[in-house]
């Protein structure tokens, strides 16, 4: 009886460590939806635009943190006459630029490469962002939402392929800083056994890092006098507007900063999947069906919405679940999608009449 | 009979544009051209035409380029140019420069990873540019669908890098051979090496691609593995192309398996595996051993996506650029020189695969797939890089060597990733030709 009593006991806590690191795993990956779909509900928002180039935005952050590494990984080609290599020419031997010229210094901006580079991504981003919304996006707020998804998914392809040529279809691989490369034993601390709930520490500083720009962005918008006509224009575009307010120079800051907010979750996303020019497409779909669920234009349900569907994806992956109902972790975003659309089809926080007439 | 000439009408204009188009729209392999010849796509004029299908976008196009490469080189040296590469070490002296008189042009196509697209890029190379054999590719999915799409129409298909038991087992067909090793090779060869290394009472715990390669790894490492005393844990499938590994990975930290054997092969090799050393598998102690990795499958180009993660981690290959037999020395050289840097192990199946396919047109005299195929079975060579090999007629599947690699721990340079810590000999991953199942059929010249 008593043997039986500690093996149930044993098999309690084993399902609840594995629900607890699920819903680990189902906060970051949320993290990472809520940040790219609150881009793009932010776009969609202020310019009406569904903009099936989000997710290229994503996967351009992405590759300003491997530029940036590249950049200061930029090397002192020598040759080594006593040694050749397999094919007959000398060896070459390969000092990073900064190592060469700062020692210690250079050796830390290396290893903190990826933190660092959101200084480029920041610039970039807004620079696309501007430049995208005002040469292409601009021309087609006046045209049918099918259009509008034609143009800039045929532009989420053309910048996939501009990167592929630079940098070749595998993935490359960045490193976290050391400081934050190994996995902590969260469960130790919580009085669990020790190694049972162990979670990387870079996704703790994604999942804070995340928090941390959705509450800036909502900040920006709820206590900046911009982000009150930002919010006016959302809600009556057309009063703003007759206000003499020009609410178009505005969303044209609004849908850069959307890609800076998009920029900033690839640029910190990479220590966790080393990025390739296709990662942009991989969370589009998903980050779309994000904004469908929290309801179209809505910045709390985008947010919201991001962590659900993350936790569930993570609870629907697990060897119990699938037992019950296999491939259900293939498809437990579209079921969730399907049954809030029949049972509230605006969205968990959809506001009325968007996207309904 | 009149011969009053009937004028030119709306309806005649009509029928005869209709007849017109669809006489265009026919494609090549109906026309007389191909029909009137003994076989399909006979070569009539000076030049012969291969078609080199590979992925040039899509997941693995890395890989496809290297293969491109590859065919080029050897193209190259086909024709008489460049320093020979392999030419010079292979056992065969029959290709003296060209093949049975032709110079050896090519037409590339862009598998896209996907069979569809696949199949679609082959069938326009066959009937719109004549190409007398299709290889390349780096999937084992496409590889099937190709090889079956080769055998309806009648040309030989040399595969590229695929590695599922099927290519040469259930799904084999009279028209196709496989160079490159396959899962029960692996299993084979990795089994003792592990079994040195971390014993025989080990818990495996593996993470499966959804697809025929990653399945019917599973099966080979399982079976290999199980068969010295392992015991399987979980195999868990995972979606290809899944990206974030993590939610397939935490349930591994308290299943007690003290194994985690990964079946991904490329983009999901080197996510999965980032993934589980950031999760700590790599520092972990379970039943009072050491938490080990395995990758059955490796690619030098898989191992530098994946970076350091690497390190000390067992797998197998078909072949490594740092062996020091006579033909790799030579197609590392000539690779090299050519391009910079040493070839994948994709690149050098293709490139041999384009050899063997010359030399058995050169020896059968013609470019007749039924004669070529006759010429390949049976065919025992040597100095490719693998050692002595065999093209078993049964199946038509390549035996060989088989390489036991593991991730280097103090690399040298950015290709040096991977360390050859056994050459298995051909006798030990050998089985016997039925084992497989699947019917090689009868041979399909096109005619």
């Amino acid at each position: 009886m008593l043997h039986q009593c500690r093996l149930l006991q044993a098999k309690s806590g084993r399902t609840m460590d594995v629900i607890l690191l699920q819903l680990l795993n189902g906060l970051d990956k949320g993290g990472a939806y809520a940040l790219i779909a609150l881009g793009l509900t932010l776009i969609f928002g202020t310019l009406g635009v569904v903009n099936f180039a989000h997710g290229a935005l994503f996967m351009l952050g992405a590759f300003c943190a491997v530029t940036f590494n590249k950049l200061l990984s930029l090397e002192v080609v020598t040759t080594d006459p006593t040694k050749t290599t397999a094919w007959g020419s000398p060896l070459e031997i390969r000092t990073p630029y900064v190592e060469a010229m700062l020692g210690d210094f250079g050796t830390w901006m290396l290893n903190y490469s990826v933190p660092m580079s959101i200084l480029l991504a920041v610039p970039v981003m807004l620079l696309i962002g501007f430049v995208m919304e005002r040469g292409l996006i601009k021309h087609f707020y006046k045209r049918p939402h099918a259009d509008q998804i034609l143009v800039t998914f045929g532009l989420a392809i053309v910048l996939q392929e501009i990167i592929k040529a630079i940098y070749g279809a595998n993935p490359i691989p960045q490193s976290a800083p050391d400081l934050v490369r190994g996995a902590a034993d969260i469960g130790s601390i919580f009085g669990f056994d020790p190694g049972v709930i162990v979670y990387p520490y870079w996704r703790m500083v994604y999942l804070a890092f995340a928090g941390a720009v959705i509450a800036a962005v909502f900040a920006f918008l709820q206590f900046t006098t911009f982000g009150m006509v930002v919010r006016a224009g959302m809600a009556d575009r057309d009063t703003v507007g007759l206000l003499g307010i020009n609410i178009e120079r505005r969303f044209t800051v609004v849908f850069a900063i959307a890609a800076v907010v998009a920029g900033l979750a690839g640029v910190m996303y990479t220590p966790i999947l080393p990025p390739d020019y296709h990662m942009g497409m991989d969370f589009l779909v998903l980050s779309f069906v994000v904004v469908v669920v929290g309801g179209m234009g809505s910045l709390p349900g985008a947010v919201a919405a991001g962590f659900l569907l993350g936790i569930l994806q993570s609870f629907a992956s697990m060897n119990e679940v699938k037992a019950i109902l296999p491939g259900i972790d293939q498809i437990i975003i579209y079921l969730v999608a399907v049954v809030i659309l029949l049972v509230r089809p605006r969205g968990l926080m959809g506001r009325k009449g968007v996207m309904e007439n | 009979m009149s011969l009053i000439r009937k004028p030119l009408n709306r309806r005649s204009i009509l029928r005869a544009g209709a007849m017109g188009g669809a006489a265009l729209a026919t494609p090549t392999i109906f026309t007389s051209g191909a029909w009137s010849a003994g076989y399909l796509n006979e070569p009539t004029g000076a030049e012969v035409v291969l078609g080199f299908n590979v992925p040039q976008t899509g997941a693995y196009a890395d890989e496809g380029a290297d293969e491109l490469r590859a065919y080029q080189l050897a193209v190259k040296h086909l024709n008489g140019e460049g320093d020979g590469g392999l030419l010079n070490t292979f056992s065969s002296k029959e290709l003296q420069g060209g093949v049975n008189g032709k110079k050896v042009a090519y037409v590339t196509g862009d598998t896209q990873t996907k069979s569809d697209a696949a199949r679609a890029s082959a069938k326009r190379m066959i009937e719109k540019d004549g190409a007398v054999m299709i290889t390349g590719g780096s999937s084992s999915g496409v590889a099937i669908a190709v090889q079956s799409l080769c055998q309806e129409a009648g040309v030989i298909f040399m595969a590229g890098l695929t590695h599922s038991n099927d290519t040469t087992g259930k799904d084999k067909r009279k028209n196709g051979f496989r160079h490159f090793f396959n899962t029960e090779m692996s299993g084979a060869a990795l089994a003792p090496v592990l079994k040195n290394n971390y014993g025989t009472d080990r818990k495996a715990y593996h993470l499966t691609a959804d697809y025929t390669w990653g399945w019917s790894q599973e099966e080979s490492i399982k079976k290999y593995t199980e068969g010295m005393g392992w015991e399987t844990t979980a195999a868990v499938r995972t979606p290809l192309g899944a990206g974030d590994f993590s939610q397939y990975i935490t349930p591994v930290l308290n299943s007690g398996a003290d194994v985690l054997v990964l079946n991904h092969y490329g983009k999901d090799m080197v996510n999965s595996l980032t993934q589980a050393v950031q999760f700590g598998l790599r520092d972990k102690q379970v039943n009072g051993k050491d938490f080990v990795i395995i990758v059955p499958l490796y690619s030098r180009l898989m191992a530098q996506g994946a970076g350091e993660n690497v390190k000390g981690i067992f797998g197998s290959t078909n072949w490594h650029w740092s062996l020091q037999d006579e033909g790799s020395k030579a197609f590392v050289k000539s690779f090299g020189q050519e391009y910079g840097f040493p070839p994948s192990q994709a690149a050098h199946t293709c490139y041999v695969q384009a050899l063997l396919y010359a030399d058995a047109a050169q020896r059968a005299g013609t470019f007749d797939p039924c004669a070529i195929a006759a010429a390949l079975e049976g065919f025992e060579f040597d100095g490719m890089g693998n050692g002595p090999t065999l093209y078993r007629a049964d199946d038509h599947q390549c035996f060989k060597d088989v390489l036991v690699v593991k991730g280097k721990e103090n690399p040298t340079s950015q290709f040096d990733l991977l360390e050859v810590v056994e050459v298995t000999p051909r006798s030990q991953v050998e089985y016997p030709a039925d084992m497989l199942g699947g019917e090689l059929g009868t041979c399909n010249n096109g005619a």
